[in-house]
């Protein structure tokens, strides 16, 4: 029979051991949350196409055809911003998801003990849904389009990997300030939406200049949606190495350091939710 | 091996409790604006403080974290729990009942001391934890599974078990959202049921549901009990916690008072909770239920005519209740129900049953009634006072208002003292003999 011991400061050191072990409630959290959202939204999963799709034809009108920004030859706009909308939604909306994801299972976190790590890490499996959804739509644009992507097209687990990565550890971040700070919720739709503009999704990153690039590259979302156009785009769009090293130095950075904010607070998260 | 499943020692736990003026949850608004404002009101400070005189402030000072306050909910709590034990776990709201569950259950941490636990321990803090109304029945059962520590597996095995102790097979494929409150509650107790840690601990579950559905959920805890699995059981009634279990703990301002066989520490607790001076004051009773057309108000015990809760065995015992009608109720009915401190109601009295009739206008009322001659044996017990209209619906309804104790003296004028274990109410008996043969 195994033996529990509890005492101050103990609950660190068995921690990945829980998490492991509390894996099938991870998979019932996310289940949950995914038969609930397409069972609440009338729309359901056309809501999970509808939303890329629109912004995509707003953002090609937008940008193309009244800004006039220049793109890569060979390939058209709208695929250059589906390209970009697809790692954009999926980042969006799990920082959105996460965020609120404990004050939402507060009734949880106040009566069962699990990882809360679990919490923010099933709202993100949520969103990937939504982004599978909309690959599956990227993929009938290429079609329609009749663009076939090439073998760079393999690269995209990697990126993927990396808006996973870098969704998660702003994720945790969100989630942990939210707990702390009650008001934080109130930031949240408007970093997403500044973040919109600030990243890349309407345009191509190549046209800001070179001097800037590094710094703009700092998002971590640069790195990610350039390597998403990258691979999906036949490499049209070029990549810009130092830019996507800097977005895995961020990523991992923000990665690392929003656990440890986040284990940091999480003990307290009973007491004060 | 021991078979000591719980070992808790010196367990403490230390909250911050925030006085007045600091919110419940932090703002970053705030944090910013204390963090804007605090040069501006240093420099303030500063410049009245050189001015050596007190001029009036337009800021308030900075405050200092000496409006914040530990508490501690917990405090040196020692004790053990062996196999196949039932503990109930009893104190006023605020004791650290609660705290303790949360730190057995791993919900939050101790400040000090430790706890050793043995084997799986489930928690049932609050039956439907985890319930999302949109998803069914089906759904539900393997999610809140999930969320009470059971595998996929286990839960796949015991489904048919499940359902059917809820009685819920033809809504399996409905949504929660449309179920009544008793099927709702039906069902999550029937998941949390199932569940077989080595240690269950339970809080207050039992207070939901229909009296046979309660019913069948005591059973199923005594079958789990008698299964051999230890269970804590924290709840605020008597009887239930007397009825399942063999020790009881009494905690009061996060420590524990008392410990031992349940009964006593039951009978200890009511004690507490109630003064024994033999005068309650009923008015600011919280926990009451009726319409409140008519509220009790205040209760004394009596004997003779001095105020006591202490009686022998055979004396007189009077209950003068006050109370206060409002609105007019009609003819109505007052009830007391006197119960031991192992959960047995021994007595009921009713108004209507000794011929005394009562038409409810509002004011205030005093009744007194009066039992004879006590035939109780020695031990506490508590009583119970129900008022309603002539169609029993309820007015107004408190459960134990207040405690007496029952001795033994000599003007008891008994021979043999009486013993709880083999009696409750003393029958008195009229004996004769004679001798039939003689050798």
């Amino acid at each position: 029979m195994q033996e529990l011991i509890i005492e101050p400061g103990r609950a660190g050191k068995n921690y990945w051991r829980d998490l492991w072990r509390y894996r099938e409630l991870f998979y019932f959290l996310a289940w949950r949350d995914i038969l609930v959202r397409y069972k609440q939204t009338v729309v359901g999963v056309a809501w999970a196409v509808l939303q890329p799709f629109l912004t995509t034809v707003v953002f090609t009108i937008v940008f193309s055809r009244i800004a006039k920004l220049p793109h890569p030859v060979g390939v058209p706009y709208s695929l250059l911003v589906m390209a970009a909308q697809l790692p954009w939604q999926f980042f969006s909306s799990s920082l959105s998801g996460s965020s609120n994801s404990l004050i939402g299972n507060a009734n949880l976190i106040s009566k069962v003990y699990f990882p809360r790590l679990i919490v923010p890490a099933g709202s993100v499996i949520t969103s990937f849904v939504d982004f599978l959804i909309t690959l599956g739509l990227m993929a009938v644009m290429m079609l329609r389009y009749q663009f076939a992507p090439d073998w760079r097209v393999l690269t995209l687990p990697l990126f993927v990997a990396l808006a996973f990565a870098a969704s998660f550890g702003a994720g945790l971040w969100l989630c942990a300030l939210n707990v702390e700070y009650r008001d934080f919720r109130y930031i949240i739709p408007f970093i997403v939406q500044l973040g919109l503009y600030v990243s890349p999704v309407g345009f191509s990153s190549s046209i800001v200049p070179v001097k800037w690039r590094l710094l703009y590259s700092l998002n971590p979302m640069v790195g990610v949606i350039d390597g998403f156009r990258w691979a999906l785009l036949r490499g049209q769009s070029p990549l810009w190495w130092p830019g996507v090293v800097t977005c895995i130095l961020v990523t991992s950075g923000s990665c690392l350091g929003g656990i440890w904010y986040f284990r940091k607070m999480e003990r307290t998260f009973a007491d004060v939710i | 091996m021991s078979d000591v499943v719980i070992d808790v020692e010196n367990l403490g736990k230390k909250y911050r409790i925030r006085h007045q003026g600091t919110p419940r949850y932090l703002a970053l608004r705030d944090v910013v604006a204390r963090k804007f404002t605090t040069p501006i009101r240093w420099v303030h400070d500063r410049t009245r403080s050189r001015n050596g005189r007190q001029s009036p402030g337009f800021l308030p000072p900075i405050s200092t974290p000496a409006s914040r306050e530990d508490f501690w909910a917990l405090k040196d709590v020692s004790f053990e729990v062996k196999q196949g034990e039932v503990v109930g776990i009893i104190g006023r709201n605020g004791a650290g009942k609660s705290t303790l569950l949360k730190i057995l259950s791993r919900i939050t941490e101790p400040t000090e001391g430790r706890v050793r636990l043995k084997g799986r321990v489930s928690s049932l803090l609050e039956v439907g934890t985890g319930f999302h109304p949109e998803l069914t029945g089906r759904e539900n059962i393997f999610l809140n599974g999930a969320i009470l520590g059971m595998t996929r597996a286990e839960i796949k095995k015991r489904f048919d078990e499940i359902v059917a102790f809820a009685e819920i097979e033809r809504f399996l494929d409905t949504p929660v959202k449309w179920y009544s409150s008793g099927m709702y509650v039906r069902l999550a107790f029937a998941v949390a049921a199932h569940l077989e840690p080595e240690v269950l601990i339970v809080d207050e579950v039992l207070a939901v549901g229909d009296a046979e559905f309660q019913k069948k959920c005591l059973g199923r805890m005594g079958e789990v009990a008698r299964g051999g699995r230890t269970i804590l059981f924290v709840s605020h009634d008597m009887r239930k916690v007397t009825s399942l279990c063999n020790r009881g703990l009494l905690f009061n301002a996060g420590r524990i008072e008392a410990r031992g066989d349940m009964t006593t520490v039951a009978a200890a607790y009511l004690e507490e909770r109630t003064p024994s001076e033999g005068l309650a004051d009923l008015s600011r009773r919280g926990d009451r239920s009726g319409t409140g057309d008519a509220r009790l108000q205040k209760i004394e015990l009596l004997k003779g005519v001095n105020r006591t809760a202490a009686f022998a065995v055979g004396d007189a015992l009077t209950q003068r209740i006050t109370l206060e009608v409002f609105r007019r109720v009609g003819t109505s009915m007052l009830a007391i129900v006197i119960t031991s401190s192992d959960g047995i109601a021994v007595h009921e009295l009713w108004n209507v049953n000794e011929r005394c009739p009562w038409v409810a206008e509002p004011g205030v009322y005093e009744f007194e009634v009066t039992i004879p001659k006590l035939c109780l044996y020695p031990g506490t017990y508590s009583i119970d006072v129900w008022l309603g209209d002539a169609n029993s619906a309820r007015v107004d309804y408190i459960t134990e208002v207040i405690t007496f104790h029952v001795v033994q003296t000599p003007e008891s004028e008994l021979e043999r003292p009486l013993d709880r274990a083999n009696g409750l109410v003393l029958q008195r008996s009229e004996w004769t003999y004679n001798k039939a043969v003689d050798r």
